[in-house]
């Protein structure tokens, strides 16, 4: 259990998506003008980060590992070239199915999710996710603890973001760094800050 | 010919620094932090996506009239997923050492924004040789930044260019007290503020309005 825990932290705060490994950045600098949609966004990513991680493992696994077709009586077939094609169409398909579900069981919540979900296809956070799990070898039960922190760590940064942001509207920017510019310096001095959590050992 | 000699140097040129597309269109930044502590990675990163960029733009214009507009991202995706796959496996094969430094970020060139975004806005519209040029362009685009990002990384983080050393860092007997923040991720925000904020000095069209 202690394992699980340690692994959860360290996935929020020490190897944060974005502020360590800088993955799903064009989203992160685009969506965090407002809180409120931070925060839309940050719990689509959550959820589709739990789903795709696991199933990813799964496939992994039992489909394209080295030995992984023994079931299958083909115990020397190494599928594991086809891995980014797969995860990302793991990847295409859930965004896909969840978008329908949600549209079909909780109108509500899609109508505030609207545009992010279909945008999650192509944040690196999620393709990110995976491709970390898979190098870093997690087993199933790592693999969904893992899916959950990383996504929660994303949300997380997107939202602290999103509330600097909304209180630099009252600064006095020069011109050329308005906008992009100057919200690239937040995010460095957010990284800088989160930095100081890799000190901490689990 | 001439007309369209004209209009290729036009996509070429225009997204280095018109349009370019991280520092104006915001597009393909995960990677311009992550590969840029060494010149090295960033130089292998920049072909690989240019490379990458240039191809899809080539395969998705061809096949644009055929794919129904309803299940074009994953077709695109389809396509781009395939490129980056060769690209991998050619990265393991030559330059297995810096395949090994770069880790998933070759195969995070699939959702690179540059890669789709240039296959959505402009091979969907445009013909096979034009879009071919208008990737090389973008991948140039993209690559000035990284470069320039990872010399200035690698020299006063190290001390050395593509591994040569310049500044003689005192470890070694040296002058050069090496500056670690630069290997650091967080420096590259820092940079990538700031040579957005000399371009939009060089070209002030560029600046956002305030709101």
């Amino acid at each position: 259990m202690e394992h699980y825990i340690s692994l959860f932290i360290r996935s929020v705060f020490v190897e944060n998506m974005a502020l360590s490994a800088f993955l799903g950045m064009c989203t992160f600098l685009a969506v965090s003008k407002k809180v409120q949609t931070a925060i839309g966004l940050g719990v689509a990513v959550i959820v589709v980060q739990t789903i795709t991680v696991p199933v990813n493992n799964i496939l992994s696994t039992y489909l394209l590992k080295e030995g992984a077709l023994a079931w299958a009586g083909l115990p020397n077939t190494d599928l594991s070239f086809l891995g980014l094609i797969v995860y990302i169409g793991v990847i295409a398909a859930l965004v896909q199915i969840l978008e329908m579900t949600l549209d079909k069981f909780f109108p509500a919540l899609y109508q505030a999710l609207g545009i992010f979900l279909p945008l999650i296809t192509v944040n690196c956070a999620i393709l990110g996710g995976s491709l970390f799990m898979i190098q870093r070898e997690y087993d199933l039960t790592e693999s969904v603890v893992y899916g959950v922190g990383s996504g929660f760590g994303w949300a997380l940064a997107l939202v602290a973001l999103a509330g600097i942001r909304e209180k630099m509207k009252y600064s006095d920017v020069p011109d050329g760094l308005r906008g992009l510019g100057i919200t690239f310096i937040t995010v460095g001095l957010m990284a800088l800050a989160f930095m100081s959590f890799s000190g901490v050992q689990l | 010919m001439a007309i369209e000699a004209k209009a290729i140097k036009q996509v070429l040129v225009k997204p280095i620094w018109d349009n370019n597309p991280i520092a104006l269109q915001v597009l393909g930044v995960c990677s311009a932090l992550a590969v840029t502590s060494k010149l090295e990675t960033a130089l292998v990163m920049c072909l690989a996506l240019t490379a990458v960029t240039a191809c899809s733009n080539l395969v998705i214009s061809t096949i644009r009239n055929q794919i129904p507009s309803s299940i074009r991202i994953i077709v695109q995706m389809t396509i781009i997923a395939s490129l980056v796959i060769v690209v991998d496996q050619l990265l393991k094969a030559y330059a297995f050492e810096t395949a090994k430094q770069m880790s998933v970020f070759v195969g995070l060139i699939i959702t690179n924004c540059i890669v789709m975004g240039r296959a959505e806005a402009y091979a969907m519209k445009n013909g096979p040789i034009m879009s071919f040029f208008d990737g090389v362009g973008n991948g140039l685009g993209y690559s000035v930044i990284l470069i320039a990002v990872a010399v200035i990384r690698e020299l006063f983080g190290s001390g050395s260019v593509l591994g040569y050393t310049l500044l003689t860092p005192i470890k070694d007997g040296g002058w050069y007290q090496t500056n670690g923040l630069f290997l650091l991720p967080p420096s590259a925000f820092f940079i990538i503020g700031f040579l957005i904020w000399a371009i939009r000095a060089w070209k002030p069209e560029q600046v956002e309005e305030s709101n």
